[in-house]
C-alpha cells in the first residue's frame, strides 16, 4: 500500500493562502490505514482548519481516490459545496491527488507527502503515478507530478528537447511539463512557474526506521 | 578572459563549438580549431553532446587553455549529482577555466548507451544556483569553502523557436536570477521568430547568441529536423543544398551560414558557431560575413 506522512500543517495553510472555504476529501484507503486519511485523518483536519479561520464547506470520504470512476461517482452528490469552496484539500497519496486534479475543475491541494510505496501503484489508477519522493509538489504544479510526468523529472522544467508537446525521449509521450504549463494557465495559476525550485532531498525516498518496523510495510513485523 | 567582458565591451561576440572525440585522440581537434585563433572569442566544448560517451569537457577546455584558446566549460545535469557538478566545477577553476554553459542535458535514451541511469539530480537552474553559491564561498549544503572563491562567468541556453514561449521565457527569467550572465540558443534558421522572442525578452539584459549550424548537405538538414530538437531548417534552405552539385556545397552552405548572420546581427549580441568538422571553413565564412 501507498504510506503517506501529513504534511506540516504550516505547509498545508501556506498552500491554502487566502481561500476561506475548503472542501475536504479524504481517502479511505491506503491514507486510512496510514491514519494521515479516513474518518481520523478528516476531524483531525477540520479542526486545523477552523483554527486558521478557514470554514470546511464539506468533509468528504472516498475508498479509492485512485479511482476517477469512483471519485466521479461519489463527488456527484456534492456538485454544489465544491462550486461554493475556494479549493479542496485532499488527504491521500501523491496517486489520489493527481486523479482528483484530472476530473475535478477546482485548485486541489496536497495534505500529505507520500513516502512509500510498498509496491502498490493505488488500486485501480490510470495513468497516474507517484514516486513516492516524500516532498509532494503536487500543489506548485497544479496536481501533475513532475518527477513522474517528465522523463529527466525536472523541478523546473521545460527543457529545451520538447518538440510540438511531446517529450524528446519519446515523440509520442507528452512532455509534462507542456502539460503542466496548460493545466496552470487553464487555472490562472502560471504564476507558480516563477517559483525556483530547490533540489530534491532524495534521503526522503529511504523508508525510516519507524516505518520500515511498521506492519504497513512489512506484514511479517 | 571571462565572456561577458567582451559583451560589455561592446563587441559583437563570436564563439564557436567543439565537440570532442570518442577516445583519447584530441590533437586532430585541437589542429583544427587553430585556424580560428584571434577570430574567435572563445571555444564551447560540449559535455557529451547528444549524451554519446566521448572525451570529458573539462579535459579538452583545458588543453585548449594551454594552447592560448579561451575555452568555455559545457557541464550537463545527465551523468553527476550535485556533489560530482560541484565537484566538477572546483575542478575546472582548479585548471584555470573561466566560463561555464550550465544546461540540464539530453536525456540518456538519445544517445549511445540508451540504458544508462538518467541522473538529473540538478536541474540547469539549480546548478546555476549552486555555481553561484559556490562563487559566493558556500556549497549547495551551505558549507563553507576554504580560502578563495571560484570565479566565472555564466551561460545558459534557451529555444527560442519553442511553442509555447512563455515557459521558456520564465525559465530564462530564473535562469538569470539564479545568476546567467549570457545565453546560447540552438541553430535558428527561422529569423522572424527569433525577432518576435527577442522582442518579447526587451525586459532582460542578458546577452543572447544565436546558434548557427553549418549545414553540409540536405540529407543533414532534414535529419537535425527528425532527431534535433529546437531545431527547424525550412524547405527553402533544403532545396537549396539539394539543388547544388556536390563540389559547389562549401559554398553554398557558406553563403547561406552569411546569409543568416547577416539578418541576425541586428537582433543578438553574438553568434554561436557549430562547425561540426568543419573547422577549416569558418574563416572564410567570417569574411564574407564582414566578421
Amino acid at each position: 500500500m501507498l504510506f503517506t506522512k501529513n504534511k506540516p500543517i504550516d505547509e498545508v495553510l501556506k498552500s491554502l493562502g487566502e481561500e476561506k472555504n475548503i472542501f475536504l476529501l479524504a481517502c479511505d484507503g491506503c491514507a486510512e490505514a496510514c491514519g494521515t486519511g479516513g474518518r481520523e485523518g478528516l476531524s483531525r483536519m477540520k479542526v486545523e482548519l477552523a483554527k486558521a479561520g478557514k470554514n470546511v464547506s464539506a468533509a468528504c470520504l472516498v475508498d479509492f481516490l485512485c479511482n476517477k470512476v469512483l471519485v466521479m461517482t461519489r463527488l456527484s452528490r456534492e456538485t454544489e459545496n465544491i462550486r461554493k469552496s475556494d479549493s479542496i484539500l485532499v488527504l491521500t497519496c501523491g496517486i489520489g491527488v493527481q486523479a482528483v486534479s484530472k476530473v475535478v475543475g477546482k485548485v486541489v491541494h496536497p495534505a500529505d507527502d507520500t513516502v512509500s510505496l510498498g509496491g502498490l501503484q493505488g488500486l485501480w489508477p490510470s495513468d497516474e503515478r507517484c514516486d513516492a519522493c516524500g516532498q509532494c509538489v503536487l500543489d506548485y504544479t497544479g496536481g501533475i507530478c513532475p518527477v513522474t510526468s517528465c522523463a529527466k523529472g525536472l523541478l523546473n522544467g521545460p527543457c529545451g528537447g520538447a518538440e510540438d508537446g511531446k517529450c524528446e525521449v519519446d515523440r509520442e509521450k507528452d512532455c509534462g511539463w507542456q502539460l503542466i504549463y496548460e493545466r496552470l494557465e487553464k487555472s490562472g495559476r502560471l504564476a507558480n512557474l516563477k517559483k525556483v525550485y530547490a533540489p530534491r532531498d532524495h534521503s526522503k525516498m529511504l523508508p525510516s526506521k519507524e516505518l520500515r518496523e511498521s506492519s504497513f510495510y512489512d506484514l511479517e513485523q | 578572459m571571462k565572456l561577458i567582458e567582451r559583451f560589455r565591451e561592446g563587441k559583437f561576440v563570436l564563439t564557436c563549438e567543439v565537440g570532442p572525440p570518442k577516445g583519447i585522440e584530441v590533437r586532430k581537434l585541437i589542429d583544427q580549431m587553430q585556424p580560428l585563433r584571434g577570430k574567435i572569442d572563445a571555444f564551447n566544448v560540449t559535455d557529451l553532446q547528444s549524451s554519446v560517451l566521448r572525451v570529458g569537457s573539462m579535459a579538452m577546455c583545458r588543453l585548449l587553455k594551454e594552447e592560448g584558446l579561451e575555452p568555455i566549460m559545457q557541464l550537463t545535469c545527465r551523468d553527476r549529482n550535485r556533489l560530482g557538478l560541484q565537484s566538477d566545477v572546483l575542478s575546472a577553476a582548479v585548471l584555470g577555466i573561466e566560463n561555464l554553459l550550465c544546461l540540464t542535458g539530453d536525456h540518456p535514451n538519445l544517445g549511445d548507451h540508451p540504458g544508462a541511469m538518467p541522473v538529473f539530480d540538478l536541474d540547469s537552474v539549480q546548478l546555476l544556483a549552486g555555481v553561484k553559491g559556490l562563487m559566493a564561498g558556500k556549497d549547495m549544503a551551505g558549507n563553507e569553502l576554504e580560502g578563495r572563491f571560484p570565479q566565472f562567468c555564466l551561460g545558459a541556453a534557451v529555444n527560442p523557436g519553442a511553442e509555447p514561449l512563455e515557459p521558456q521565457i520564465m525559465k530564462m527569467e530564473k535562469k538569470i536570477a539564479a545568476g546567467a550572465e549570457f545565453f546560447q540558443t540552438q541553430a535558428v534558421y527561422e529569423v522572424d521568430k527569433f525577432a518576435a522572442f527577442r522582442e518579447k525578452v526587451r525586459h532582460l539584459k542578458a546577452p543572447v547568441m544565436a546558434g548557427l549550424v553549418l549545414l553540409k548537405s540536405a540529407g543533414m538538414a532534414r535529419f537535425m529536423n527528425a532527431n534535433v530538437a529546437g531545431i527547424h531548417v525550412p524547405d527553402g534552405i533544403i532545396n537549396a543544398l539539394a539543388a547544388v552539385e556536390k563540389e559547389k556545397r562549401v559554398q553554398k552552405s557558406l553563403e547561406i551560414a552569411a546569409g543568416l548572420v547577416k539578418e541576425l546581427k541586428g537582433l543578438c549580441e553574438g553568434v554561436h558557431i557549430m562547425s561540426l568538422g568543419w573547422e577549416r571553413h569558418v574563416p572564410k565564412l567570417l569574411e564574407m560575413c564582414g566578421l
